[in-house]
């Protein structure tokens, strides 16, 4: 049986947990569990995200054990659970990685493409940039288009140097 | 900026998405985009203090002033105004009704065309909204986007290279845009198909509503359409999307008019007929009746079988049906027992030209 998580590998760890009078099974490889952190309670949350639920609120509310709090403006997961809305944007930061799964489940996608404000930092830029030309690196690879991918690879260096560079000098 | 009386002037004029023009306006009452936007620096609005609302508001009317496409608008602080006025407005779409009960500072742009709308302080610091008659999503997006980049110009947006424009609801992130039709659909209600078509719908991950969005009812045969999905797709994909399938659905709601029309004259007849006979005679009338019988004269008119009736006419009625709509045109607030009376009277006084054959 493959990870319910991964889809890769063969899962090692099988869960059984009720939620919403709902029996649901997660089958889980090594990596996958470890990276949902040690305490397996804090699978069930990730449970529910698979059960079908896509209502914000109903999501969280029961959960009990996320305990992570915004470190800007304090909203705590339970907070957040209870209205659905976050309290600054530093919260998409501070309660990422149980956010993350969530917004995967009710967008289908984790990344932006589409209006970027005309004003925006440097850094913000160069990673944006950063961003497309591994999108398309990654699409020239499949399509065996070795030697645009070589000129990507090089332009992508490039960019990464300048960011270490702002980086220290800063 | 502010004229005397913004709620005055909207009494009296005709907004242009209810003119009943615009590419398929038989089937497509009005199509709107909007974008959330939050100003980086400040909390989303359950961590923000009232002085900072009081700043945002401020900041933003600076904004709005300097801005050629919102030259001459209404800057209305929903302080300055009376809970029938913030009524008024939600009835005619310029705020959402959470806009309009929240607690705390909030304030308002509105265009006197009614064509453009920005809340400020709903749910996001910033909801921009454009409207249009008809089916006409693309040009809501280009003034939209045009009001959007000058806006910026002075304020700062929340902006995350990875998720986009940040919002206080994850459902929001990334484009921030909810691009929505306001859909007419009788006949296919009326032959029972409207259950598989919705269903369909949300396979396509479109959201359906009623009149007044999220939690509404669809009174009136009225179905808004909106895209559910603003991470991973760009502005005009979702547009495109949401348009196909909004093409779609209004073909099938006019193949259901023409069936209607080729094998249940009578029944569809009687409908319409009857319904123009409730608003011409009846001395007490709720609103969502009113809305109800509204919805089949708009069939009527539409499938020709009432000819003395103009669409922009009728969708001004449509507006007038409404609790804060009624009370202003009478000038008085009144029960609800007293509306239904006045709305009744209102009514026939309205179709008193339009003759029962």
């Amino acid at each position: 049986m493959l990870c319910t998580i991964c889809q890769q590998n063969e899962a090692t760890i099988h869960l059984t947990e009720i939620v919403n009078n709902q029996m649901v099974e997660i089958h889980l490889c090594e990596t996958c569990a470890e990276e949902k952190g040690a305490d397996f309670k804090s699978h069930f949350n990730f449970g529910e995200l698979l059960s079908g639920l896509s209502d914000v609120g109903s999501l969280l509310r029961s959960d009990k054990n996320v305990e992570t709090c915004c470190k800007n403006c304090g909203m705590s997961f339970d907070e957040f659970g209870k209205t659905g809305r976050l309290g600054c944007p530093v919260c998409y930061q501070s309660l990422g990685r149980a956010l993350l799964p969530l917004i995967k489940r009710v967008q289908r996608s984790t990344a932006h493409v589409g209006k970027k404000p005309a004003k925006i930092s440097g850094s913000v830029k160069r990673t944006i940039e950063l961003r497309d030309l591994e999108d398309r690196l990654r699409k020239a690879i499949q399509l065996e288009e070795f030697e645009e991918a070589a000129k990507l690879r090089d332009q992508i260096k490039k960019l990464e140097e300048k960011q270490e560079k702002k980086k220290k000098s800063s | 900026m502010s004229m005397p009386d913004p709620i005055k002037h909207l009494l009296t004029s005709h907004c242009e998405w209810l003119k009943g023009s615009g590419p398929e306006s038989e089937v497509v009452i009005s199509s709107r985009i909007r974008l959330a936007r939050n100003i980086a620096g400040f909390n989303f609005l359950q961590k923000l203090s009232r002085g900072q609302e009081s700043a945002m508001i401020d900041e933003v009317h600076g904004a709005v002033s300097k801005s050629k496409n919102l030259k001459d608008t209404f800057f209305i602080e929903n302080k300055s105004i009376k809970e029938i006025d913030k009524t008024f407005l939600v009835e005619r779409h310029l705020i959402s009704r959470d806009h309009a009960a929240g607690k705390g500072e909030k304030a308002v742009v509105i265009s006197p065309n009614e064509m453009v709308s920005i809340m400020v302080l709903e749910e996001d610091h910033l909801r921009l909204q454009v409207f249009h008659s008809g089916l006409n999503l693309t040009d809501s997006w280009r003034l939209i986007n045009t009001i959007d980049t000058e806006l910026e110009e002075t304020l700062t947006y929340s902006f995350d290279p990875t998720l986009g424009y940040l919002t206080a609801c994850p459902t929001n992130v990334g484009t921030g845009m909810r691009a929505s039709c306001m859909l007419h659909l009788p006949a296919l209600v009326m032959t029972k198909q409207i259950n598989k078509v919705l269903q369909a719908v949300a396979k396509l991950s479109l959201a359906v509503r009623g009149l007044y969005g999220e939690g509404t009812q669809a009174i009136g045969n009225f179905f808004q359409f909106s895209n559910q999905i603003t991470l991973g797709q760009n502005e005009e994909d979702i547009i495109d999307n949401i348009d196909r399938v909004i093409r779609q659905v209004i073909e099938h709601e006019k193949e259901a008019r023409q069936y209607l029309l080729d094998k249940k004259r009578g029944k569809l007849e009687d409908q319409v007929w009857r319904a123009l006979g409730a608003l011409k005679s009846a001395r007490l009338m709720a609103s969502n009746e009113a809305i109800a019988h509204l919805s089949f004269i708009r069939l009527g008119v539409d499938l020709k079988l009432i000819e003395d009736l103009g669409l922009a006419e009728l969708n001004s009625l449509f507006l007038c049906v409404h609790p804060a709509h009624l009370q202003k045109i009478f000038g008085e607030e009144s029960s609800a027992n007293e509306r239904d009376y006045k709305r009744a009277e209102l009514l026939r006084s309205r179709l008193k030209q339009v003759g029962l054959v």
